[in-house]
């Protein structure tokens, strides 16, 4: 029950920021973390805080043990593994979409890997960084497939659930206007209970992310009866999010990321990653850490590639166990060669 | 305390002395220790103040009201003045606080009435009255209040859907979208007839309050109610005719999706409200009950001995006396329906916190995000406030 827990998580986060220890250079203990040093800070500390979704199938979601699993999940735990060579040493925290930010801002978490659209403004006053962007989206919408609407729009005066505090909503007004589309909003900020609101039938369509909208619609007992409509009506880059003003930490992000990206591309995965040290090839001699010395100049092992590997699996693996089983295509997360838009740039 | 029973010891002042710059004057040590508290709460806020603001500066948050003059872009379902996503931050905040106060104005009203009715019954001599009574206020006051409202908008949700809806009577449709009522086109004359309405109504008071004193200096009975049918029926609908009578009937219509035209009570709003009032209405209930008994039983007897039935001596006797007890817990009551109102982000309804959450979330500003839901809560609380303690002094009992 996070409604005002949210607010309340505002506040305190808020408050965090003001009784941080001035963030001067000396401060990696401070509760905040301060803007520059989190990978001491981290290392202090023993595990990471990565920030992920209340629970969204496929992204991330307690198994029937408890256990968070999904896409954004093995990000949190690729990054441990990377700088703690253990995928275990991490803390998931669940956020809102309307608490991730301050979350983040405030220190309660080192990294966010939680379906986050990076834009503009958000880059450049929120105090974050993206680093990379691990899965391309768009925003659709979907309906019961007994209102027979087969298009977006034929929405034209519907009731749309949509969550608060989102680049969705505010999409959602963009496309009402220029679409001359007229809607009524109905705004719930926990996933659970807006998708209660839709399947009660409180909305004729309910809009977010299309890979949202496929996990929402993989978790109904009776997944035909729900229609995701062809039309996308935004980009949303979906990013890792952190702290602005640590370039260090954010290339571990960043590269950590094009690990996963450079081994599926180089059929380095999680099964052969032993065998591939002998890999004549260069560039899998340096992924792998054998020669180059690129995971020291990361502040890592240097075989932090073996590790990230060993523990998650390359993008393809990553993919293919959390979001292939509830429809997701790989489409524009294919690789660049494959048609799509992940692309890793050399490790050299 | 009225002079008549002032101790004449307490007239005497201590006699004066010159303050002796020494640490063995109490008032010297007086003043340096208040001065030393002030310097420390002083410090204090200053230090938080400095420091927030240099975190936010070394972060890169931006800071300021700047926002307030942004696009907010943010839909919003619910709207008492003209709202597009294109307006600003500020106006969108301007509605969610209209949006607070409209549940929290008529919830107030509800919750009164539901809850003095309620806390009268449960002192009925009619036992299964009583017992029922009973029974409501100590189940609601003992669940929480977010399962309620939730248990609410459940409830309301399971209702058909628009194509569905049930059609109690002409233009009167019950869906899950809400409830819809058939209504007119809004004109001025409506307005003006409206604004004619609430003078009439305010100079009916006033000549009520002038035929009382009169009637307590001569005796004869100046009823008022033939002026108030003149001043809050004829003249409004007179203002009204003399614009031209405008009446153009807006029934609502299903077309499409969801219905078109008419008068919307949404789900969202009406859980909201429904929780707010039963809750509360189980405590004003009690504060009812407990005033009502605060009165001497003697006062029934007196009342009953002139002759005044059961009801008189409620009205008469009972009631206005029992309001001294009732008004200062009560007012801690209409506080906690305003600020419970903010529970309406579980069920979305788009208050000023949800709104005001929306836009900390949108522009990352989240201390000036805070600062704005903490302003309005307490200018509408101490309103309240102001507002129950100006009435609480106007029914105290006057000693002579």
């Amino acid at each position: 029950m996070a409604f005002g827990l949210s607010a309340m998580r505002t506040l305190a986060a808020a408050f965090a920021i003001g009784t941080a220890a001035p963030a001067l250079a000396q401060a990696p203990a401070a509760p905040s973390g301060g803007p520059a040093n989190t990978l001491d800070a981290v290392k202090a500390r023993g595990t990471l805080a990565c920030g992920v979704n209340t629970g969204l199938a496929g992204f991330a979601q307690p198994d029937s043990q408890g256990v968070w699993r999904g896409f954004d999940v093995e990000y949190c735990r690729a990054l441990a593994a990377a700088i703690f060579g253990d995928a275990n040493k991490v803390k998931l925290v669940s956020t809102t979409a309307q608490v991730r930010f301050t979350a983040l801002q405030s220190g309660e978490v080192d990294v966010l890997s939680r379906n986050t659209t990076w834009t503009l403004s958000r880059d450049t006053s929120l105090g974050l960084d993206f680093p990379a962007i691990n899965f391309f989206d768009g925003q659709g919408f979907m309906v019961k497939t007994s209102l027979g609407v087969k298009a977006a729009k034929e929405l034209d005066g519907a009731t749309i659930c949509v969550a608060p505090g989102t680049t969705t909503e505010q999409n959602l007004a963009d496309w009402s206007r220029s679409a001359a589309v007229k809607f009524t909003p109905v705004v719930i900020e926990r996933l659970e209970e807006i998708v209660a609101a839709f399947v009660a039938g409180r909305c004729d369509a309910y809009t977010t992310d299309v890979s949202g909208l496929a996990a929402t619609r993989a978790a109904q007992t009776k997944p035909a009866d729900y229609l995701i409509l062809p039309d996308v009506i935004s980009k949303e880059p979906l990013a890792l999010g952190v702290r602005q003003g640590d370039a260090r930490f954010a290339d571990i992000v960043r590269w950590t990321h094009y690990l996963l990206l450079a081994a599926e591309e180089f059929g380095i995965t999680q099964a052969n990653v032993d065998s591939m040290m002998t890999d004549p090839r260069p560039e899998v001699q340096r992924i792998v850490g054998k020669t180059g010395g690129l995971g020291p100049m990361l502040g890592l092992a240097d075989n932090w590639g073996v590790t990230v590997l060993k523990a998650v699996g390359n993008y393809g693996e990553v993919f293919k166990r959390h979001l292939e089983p509830i429809g997701i295509q790989r489409g524009p997360n294919a690789q660049w060669n494959k048609g799509g838009l992940q692309y890793a740039p050399p490790f050299r | 305390m009225p002079e008549s029973v002032t101790d004449p010891r307490q007239l005497r002042l201590p006699p004066k002395r010159p303050i002796r710059l020494s640490w063995s004057d109490e008032r010297v040590r007086g003043i340096v220790w208040q001065v030393f508290v002030v310097g420390i709460v002083g410090s204090l806020f200053w230090w938080l103040w400095s420091n927030t603001a240099h975190n936010l500066a070394v972060r890169r948050i931006a800071t300021g009201f700047e926002f307030l003059r942004r696009e907010a872009g943010l839909p919003i379902a619910e709207h008492l003045v003209d709202y597009n996503p294109t307006d600003t931050y500020f106006r969108a905040l301007l509605v969610g606080f209209l949006n607070t106060l409209k549940v929290a104005v008529v919830g107030i009203v509800l919750a009164t009435i539901l809850g003095t009715l309620i806390g009268i019954a449960r002192l009925s001599r009619n036992w299964l009255l009583a017992k029922l009574a009973a029974v409501y206020v100590e189940v609601i006051r003992d669940l929480p209040l977010l399962l309620q409202l939730l248990f609410w908008y459940a409830l309301l949700q399971g209702l058909p859907g628009p194509r569905q809806a049930m059609n109690p009577a002409e233009g009167v449709f019950l869906s899950n979208r809400g409830l819809k009522l058939p209504w007119f086109e809004w004109t001025d004359a409506h307005s003006f007839a409206l604004l004619a309405f609430v003078l009439g109504a305010i100079a009916t008071w006033l000549y009520a309050r002038q035929a009382t004193a009169k009637r307590l200096l001569d005796g004869r009975n100046r009823p008022a109610w033939p002026f108030a049918l003149l001043a809050m029926l004829a003249v409004p609908i007179g203002i009204w005719a003399a614009m031209g009578a405008p009446f153009t009937p807006d029934i609502p219509k299903l077309r499409g999706f969801n219905f078109q035209g008419g008068l919307n009570i949404s789900p969202e709003y009406f859980a909201l409200l429904i929780g707010l009032v039963t809750y509360t209405a189980g405590f004003v209930a009690e504060i009812v009950r407990a005033g009502i008994q605060a009165v001497p039983h003697g006062q029934w007897e007196a009342a009953q001995a002139l002759g005044l039935h059961r009801g008189q001596v409620l009205r008469q006797i009972v009631l206005p006396q029992a309001l001294r007890v009732i008004i200062p817990p009560m007012t801690s009551q209409y506080l906690n329906i305003t600020k419970n109102s903010s529970l309406a982000v579980a069920i979305g309804y788009q208050d000023i916190v949800s709104i005001a959450n929306t836009t900390l979330n949108q522009t990352g500003q989240a201390i000036e995000g805070i600062a704005i839901i903490m302003l309005v809560y307490l200018t509408i609380s101490l309103s309240i406030s102001l507002f129950m303690n100006w009435y609480n002094g106007r029914i105290a009992l006057v000693e002579r």
